[in-house]
């Protein structure tokens, strides 16, 4: 065995502070150690080159390099020792910059730890084992979890570059949020003009299969070769006889709150929700249905031409294989009842954001009117609420929800577009508009279309009068401000959906306090998650506006073409391996791993001539965390690359 | 200063009255605070320039106009050049003080400054240039401190910073005809400058002013 050593100055990094000439002297009397060398920048090409000059001249078979983090440089000098003609795994990185030199002052003592930890890289290595790549197969096929914006502009992306994608959408149709928004900050696009085409697009592209009215039961598998079961709610409505004329439900009887017009408008027990929904299928609202309450009825039926109501369609759940996962499922409102204050409830005529967007949707219930929801007289005073549940640690979320800011400032515009003699009043805690021509746009709704900006959060609103009283304050002049106001807004923060934690068991990715998704990191892996093939776009991962949620599932889709593109997929052979023979199939393991790649085993025991349960490492699965190490008793588990054997001898030699 | 805004206040025309009638758009200030924080008489201001501001922006006419603030602006227009949304607050100022002037809101510890005011302007009428000798005069008999800054006038008068005798103009008609017109224009009323309240106002706030500062002593 011979070992080199070759220690890095990093420029005055590490030599500023340690004797690297020292540590380089120190380290060629270790055992087994038959070179050591030091250089300027052992990373740079020259650097390189002395690494592999001296392997050849040395006949070294084995490498430590004494610098930065192997976070930062590991994989760079795995393949200059590679192509040296070395095993990569037979090289191990001693850490004497972010854990010596750069946290240390004392120059002679920091030179000591080097020279310790470039010791114990040594006593490491001495017990390295090569190691090889191991390769997985590609199901070549995305699944997208969520048909919002995020969820189309991904399968759009996806069908882009002619592989196949798969949307999952829980409602009758795709469009999500987007789908109930009139006009588009800051620009004031229509929503439905910018959306629509996008989703006729999906509809209509062959590498797109939508699943509308449908949600994932369960997944399982890893990256590659995700197994998924869907469950196809029963529509009562076939899709493929379905022609979308629209006769069953204009003539259906039943009239129940639209959910989509956040029932401010009615819709029908057989309905879509809204008119240009894609697919344009009905669904029937079976807990609604005089069929289906009471066996009665069955106009639909009689009335489709097509043949295509079909009262006895049962849940279909199928099960389809995946190479990698999309989860876009987006955002709920914030319930503001925890604000009693407020009167949630009371007052008919104090709504929400989204009630907003539909009531002002030339589209909409009131077809473009903004109305008092109590007695349907066309609003003057309109007080806009910001922060409502964001930023309140108290009873809200800590978070800013981000977009709150600027849907209000278009709100307070398109009040005055609609109603000349209208007054926006917003009492706000900070305008947060930081985006690409936001804050020109605030600006010009205060400057343009007059809308009076208090600052402050509002504390009580009352009825007097037929009208609501706001009782709130503006603490730019001190004043205690009140307000007669026909309708309040209120612009509810963003949540996750409340289904997101079960859904991110599901997938084995994690989610925070506040159940948004967490990604991989929060700067350098924005949209992947730490379980590898799953990745994350739009308000499912912290609020995003349209321009960021686009962003996200575009950079999301690129990342899933990087696997689908591959022919099969190389995994780091820095993975745990069970020792059957050891095992004594207590499975505390299966407990302690976090991404489900251990499963029961059974082999056959030559001593005690039975069969008997051991635990198995899913190759593909495994991430190498080495919780599983930790736990076993029989410590018939390792982890290669930190094998029990060269943790010993590192201890050993200590 | 704790008040209680109605929603009258906030849509009273007051803003809207004082854009269109001076020009400047109030609606424009997004409260930095940037004209407070380089004034140079703020220390002494009721209000700071930006809360005079944002009350005109919610509409608080009363305060507003009786605040001492208003008066105490010096012109310097530090605020206007530095303002970041371009508002021309010292213009603001002045438009507020002929506002609270017509009025009749003038506070009385500040009622020297439209009387300086109006001295200057009838000054000018007379000679056409300052005279600044005139001007010290006038002002010192008509608020009632006769000898104020008397010493300081050897040295200036050394120094060529006043003369004796008004500056000499040449055409001084035309300029009276200015005032003539804009007087007519402005339908201003003359007010007669001396004012005997003021007067005694002042002699008497000196007199005090020495009882107190001997009892000081």
């Amino acid at each position: 065995m011979k070992i080199g050593v070759f220690v890095c100055h990093c420029g005055t990094n590490i030599a500023g502070t340690v004797d690297v000439e020292r540590v380089s002297q120190a380290a060629s009397k270790f055992p087994k150690v038959k070179h050591s060398a030091s250089y300027k920048y052992m990373c740079s090409n020259p650097g390189q080159n002395l690494v592999k000059d001296a392997i050849k001249k040395h006949k070294l078979d084995r490498i430590v390099i004494a610098s930065c983090s192997p976070s930062l440089h590991e994989k760079t000098f795995r393949k200059c020792v590679e192509a040296a003609g070395i095993n990569p795994y037979l090289i191990e990185m001693a850490n004497i910059r972010e854990h010596c030199s750069w946290v240390h002052k004392d120059r002679e003592k920091a030179t000591q730890k080097a020279i310790e930890l470039t010791r114990l890289a040594v006593s490491k290595v001495s017990r390295n084992k090569p190691l090889e790549k191991t390769y997985t197969t590609i199901e070549k096929k995305v699944l997208i979890i969520g048909g919002g914006i995020s969820g189309i502009q991904a399968a759009i992306d996806i069908a882009f570059a002619n592989y196949p994608a798969v949307i999952v959408e829980r409602e009758p149709s795709i469009g999500g949020r987007m789908a109930r928004f009139d006009k588009t900050f800051p620009t004031l696009d229509c929503a439905a003009c910018i959306l629509t085409p996008k989703m006729v697009t999906v509809s209509q592209s062959e590498h797109v299969t939508m699943h509308t009215y449908s949600e994932i039961e369960e997944v399982s598998g890893f990256v590659g070769n995700f197994t998924v079961k869907i469950r196809k709610k029963a529509r009562s409505v076939d899709i493929n006889k379905c022609t979308g004329c629209g006769a069953c439900y204009n003539k259906c009887p039943v009239k129940v709150p639209s959910e989509f017009d956040m029932g401010l408008g009615k819709r029908k027990a057989i309905y879509t929700p809204f008119p240009q929904a894609v697919p344009n299928v009905p669904v029937i609202d079976r807990e609604n249905c005089l069929y289906f309450k009471t066996k009665k009825c069955g106009i639909c039926k009689k009335i489709c031409t097509v043949g295509a109501i079909d009262y006895d369609m049962k849940d279909e759940v199928i099960e389809e294989k995946f190479g990698a996962i999309i989860v876009a499922t987006g955002f709920n409102q914030f319930d503001h009842s925890v604000y009693g204050e407020y009167g949630y409830g009371k007052h008919k005529d104090m709504i929400t954001g989204l009630h907003f967007e539909r009531m002002v949707n030339s589209s909409g219930p009131t077809g473009g009117k903004i109305i008092r929801p109590s007695d349907g007289k066309e609003v003057r005073d309109v007080v806009f609420i910001q922060c409502v549940g964001s930023r309140d640690e108290q009873k809200g979320l800590p978070y800013c929800s981000r977009l709150c800011c600027m849907y209000t400032a278009k709100h307070a515009l398109l009040l005055r577009e609609h109603n000349k003699d209208s007054q926006a009043y917003v009492f706000y805690i900070d305008i947060r508009a930081a985006g690409k021509n936001y804050e020109e746009f605030v600006k010009k709704v205060q400057d343009e279309y007059g809308a009076i900006y208090l600052r402050g959060r509002v504390s009580r609103i009352f009825e007097k009068g037929g009208k609501l009283i706001v009782r709130g304050a503006d603490t730019l002049s001190g004043a205690q401000i009140e307000i007669k106001a026909d309708l309040v807004v209120l612009a509810t923060g963003l949540v996750a959906q409340k289904d997101a934690p079960s859904l991110a068991q599901m997938l084995h990715i994690p989610y925070d306090k506040n159940n948004l998704f967490t990604e991989a990191h929060p700067k350098l892996a924005p949209v992947e998650t730490i379980t590898s093939g799953i990745f994350l776009t739009g308000a499912c991962q912290s609020p995003k506006d349209i321009p960021d949620t686009v962003a996200t599932a575009s950079a999301a889709s690129v990342k899933a073409l990087g696997l689908m593109v591959q022919d099969k997929l190389a995994r780091e052979p820095l993975i745990a391996s069970v020792n059957q023979d050891l095992c004594s199939g207590c499975l505390a393991c299966l407990k302690a791993c976090p991404f489900s790649a251990i499963e029961e085993d059974e082999i056959e025991d030559r001593k005690l001539r039975r069969k008997r349960t051991v635990a198995k490492v899913r190759e593909a699965v495994c991430t190498g965390c080495g919780n599983c190490t930790a736990v076993c008793r029989m410590a018939a588990i390792d982890l290669e690359g930190f094998t029990n054997t060269q943790i010993m001898e590192e201890v050993e030699t200590l | 200063m704790k008040w209680f805004i109605s929603h009258n206040t906030i849509r009273s025309s007051f803003q809207l009255t004082l854009e269109k009638e001076c020009g400047e758009k109030v609606s424009h200030c997004y409260q930095c605070g940037k004209c407070s924080a380089g004034c140079p008489i703020a220390f002494q201001m009721d209000y700071l320039p930006n809360q005079i501001i944002r009350m005109t922006q919610l509409g608080m006419e009363q305060q507003v106009l009786s605040s001492r603030t208003i008066w105490l602006c010096a012109s310097c227009l530090t605020c206007t050049v530095r303002c970041p949304r371009e508002i021309d607050i010292a213009e603001i100022m002045d438009y507020l003080r002929r506002q609270a002037y017509k009025k009749g809101i003038i506070p009385v510890e500040e009622t020297e400054i439209p009387l300086f005011n109006k001295i200057f302007l009838r000054n000018i009428e007379l000679f056409g240039r300052l005279y600044e000798m005139g001007l010290i005069g006038m002002f010192n008999m008509l608020s009632g401190e006769f000898f104020k800054d008397v010493f300081l006038a050897p040295k200036m008068f050394l120094k060529q910073k006043i003369s004796i005798f008004p500056p000499r103009v040449k055409n001084i008609k035309e300029t009276r005809a200015i005032f003539k017109r804009s007087g007519k224009l402005g339908k201003a009323h003359r007010d007669k400058l001396l004012n005997p309240r003021l007067l005694f106002l002042n002699l008497s706030r000196k007199i005090i002013g020495k009882i107190a500062k001997r009892d000081n002593s």
